[in-house]
């Protein structure tokens, strides 16, 4: 399969890999896929007075899949919650010049900033009940 | 004339694919090249001398294919492949026999085009039995045994394993076909000139080979037919009667000349070519077992041909890790480029995790793969499969002790 240059760029030189401590207030981790269908990301975001400061990933899956989530890293970064929930499948791929089989990779980066952002919001109403 | 060697095409890559295709043997288009130009008769043009020259090289080219099996050369049919080859063995025997007889039995591991055939013959109306293999790969003779029914026509059990290169008993598979009196037929594809092979004393009724999988060219193989006892089988071709009318077609001197000189350099380099092999995934497999961590063999570890590793990097995905050592042709065991998401349902048929099959290379050997080769090929993937781990989260969770079973994936 031939892959486009901003495919093989991310892959290569992916961005924004590794882990933030997930216990983290400020931090939401969204962790989406299964093994056994090939696919697992991980999307964590450090979210400071509302804006996506800084995020990190770690995918098990194909060359797609590992360029959409460094992708997405770029993207949520300086952005609200708002803003990164508005980040759709369809212009991933579009950027990415996803082949049709990989577009399961894009609608699994999208899922992964949903997770993330649900989880550093489920947190903060947690620690504002004071579970945390 | 000299003909250019092997892979000039892509210097800076490493082909490690050999059980997808071979090149051809430089001694082998030396053979074949006359026949295009020089000696292009009909093979089966019987009045002239251009028709003899043809069906004369025809004719050493069946000798040559059926010493490597311990043949007669009248047992040999020339088709376009193992695919062919494959399709006729299976259709031309239940056909044929379907009066009394309506049973297949084949394994669950079986190439495509094996199973593909089976799939048809069942719309057909006909019963087949799928046995299932062991852990290892190989097939339980117990099953085989008790699943022979008296509607049995024909076992079809591969010799040895396109994706995991296990070798299945087939001494043993042959002499209880012949106990029960059904015939047996083997997809013999990749095993020809890589194990010894003897149809008489294993008891083989019908195999199929293919040229390119041993250095000859694309286009031709063989499906030998046994005349004792006498398989018959119902042509899927008709014409003009050629290959004792079981596959009409005019026949191509050049493959099959390219094919018979193939089998001869098989048969003389096989004992030198087999240590080669072993030498090289002896190194490859102990260098990468000292340097990476749960990385699996699949497959029996011993009743398997030394030109194939089918190994599991866990919690490295198969098809990005082949992006990531783009300079080597390998191929993957997850079928991710495909839409179905499946992994491979051979590893799958062994019991493989579903997660750990998605993390399969398969690394094949040959005739022209050199140790510095090798050696090359395992630090890279070493690096590779090094920098993929430190991108995986599965990696991660498992380096802190984290069952990835007990957690609750959401498929998709």
């Amino acid at each position: 399969m031939a892959y486009s240059n901003k495919i093989i760029d991310h892959f290569e030189n992916p961005r924004n890999v590794g882990s933030f401590e997930g216990s983290d207030l400020e931090v939401g981790t969204g962790l989406v896929g299964a093994p056994a269908c090939g696919d697992v990301m991980k999307l964590q975001i450090k979210v400071k007075d509302g804006i996506i400061e800084d995020a990190r990933f770690k995918t098990f899956g194909c060359g797609s899949a590992i360029a959409s989530s460094s992708l997405v890293t770029e993207w949520v970064k300086g952005k609200t919650l708002e803003d990164a929930l508005d980040i759709k499948n369809t212009t991933i791929a579009q950027h990415l010049a996803l082949p049709p089989v990989k577009i399961h990779c894009s609608m699994l980066a999208e899922d992964a900033i949903k997770a993330a952002v649900k989880d550093y919001q489920d947190k903060q109403e947690r620690s504002k009940d004071g579970d945390v | 004339m000299s003909v250019q060697t092997f892979n000039t095409s892509h210097p800076d890559m490493i082909y490690l694919d050999y059980q997808a295709t071979t090149p051809c043997d430089p001694r082998v288009v030396e053979k074949m090249l006359p026949y295009f130009t020089e000696y292009f008769g009909n093979p089966h043009s019987r009045n002239h001398q251009f028709g003899w020259d043809a069906e004369a090289a025809v004719e050493i080219a069946r000798h040559q294919v059926a010493e490597i099996l311990g043949a007669n050369p009248k047992e040999i049919i020339f088709t376009s492949g193992a695919t062919e080859s494959n399709n006729l063995a299976l259709k031309g025997v239940a056909y044929f026999n379907q009066a009394e007889k309506n049973h297949i039995i084949t394994t669950v591991t079986e190439h495509k085009c094996v199973l593909d055939t089976c799939r048809h013959l069942e719309q057909q109306g006909f019963d087949v039995t799928y046995l299932p293999v062991k852990e290892n790969g190989l097939l339980d003779l117990k099953k085989l045994e008790e699943a022979i029914t008296e509607k049995t026509a024909l076992v079809s059990i591969m010799a040895v394993n396109n994706e995991i290169g296990v070798i299945q008993p087939l001494q043993e598979i042959g002499a209880i076909c012949r106990k029960k009196n059904v015939y047996f037929h083997t997809d013999a594809a990749q095993a020809v000139g890589k194990i010894p092979l003897n149809v008489k004393e294993m008891n083989i009724d019908l195999l199929s080979l293919s040229s390119h999988k041993l250095y000859g060219p694309k286009g031709v193989g063989v499906l030998y037919v046994g005349r004792k006892p006498r398989v018959r089988l119902t042509s899927q071709m008709n014409g003009g009667g050629q290959e004792r009318g079981m596959r009409s077609g005019t026949l191509s001197p050049a493959l099959c000349v390219g094919l018979g000189e193939a089998c001869r350099i098989a048969q003389e380099e096989m004992g030198t070519e087999n240590t080669h092999l072993t030498q090289l995934n002896r190194y490859f497999l102990e260098k990468i077992e000292h340097s990476l961590d749960q990385v699996y063999l699949n497959g029996d570890r011993l009743q398997r041909i030394p030109g194939n590793l089918n190994l599991s990097f866990a919690h490295v995905e198969g098809e990005g890790l082949m992006m990531a050592i783009k300079n080597l042709a390998v191929s993957s065991g997850s079928a991710c480029t495909s839409e179905s998401l499946e992994p491979s349902y051979v590893l799958r048929a062994l019991g493989v995790d579903e997660g750990l099959a998605h993390t399969s290379l398969r690394i094949g050997f040959g005739r022209f793969t050199t140790l510095q080769e090798v050696d090359k090929a395992s630090e890279i993937i070493i690096s590779a499969v090094r920098k993929l781990r430190e991108m995986s989260p599965l990696w991660e969770m498992a380096q802190r002790g984290i069952d990835l079973k007990t957690i609750n994936w959401a498929a998709h």
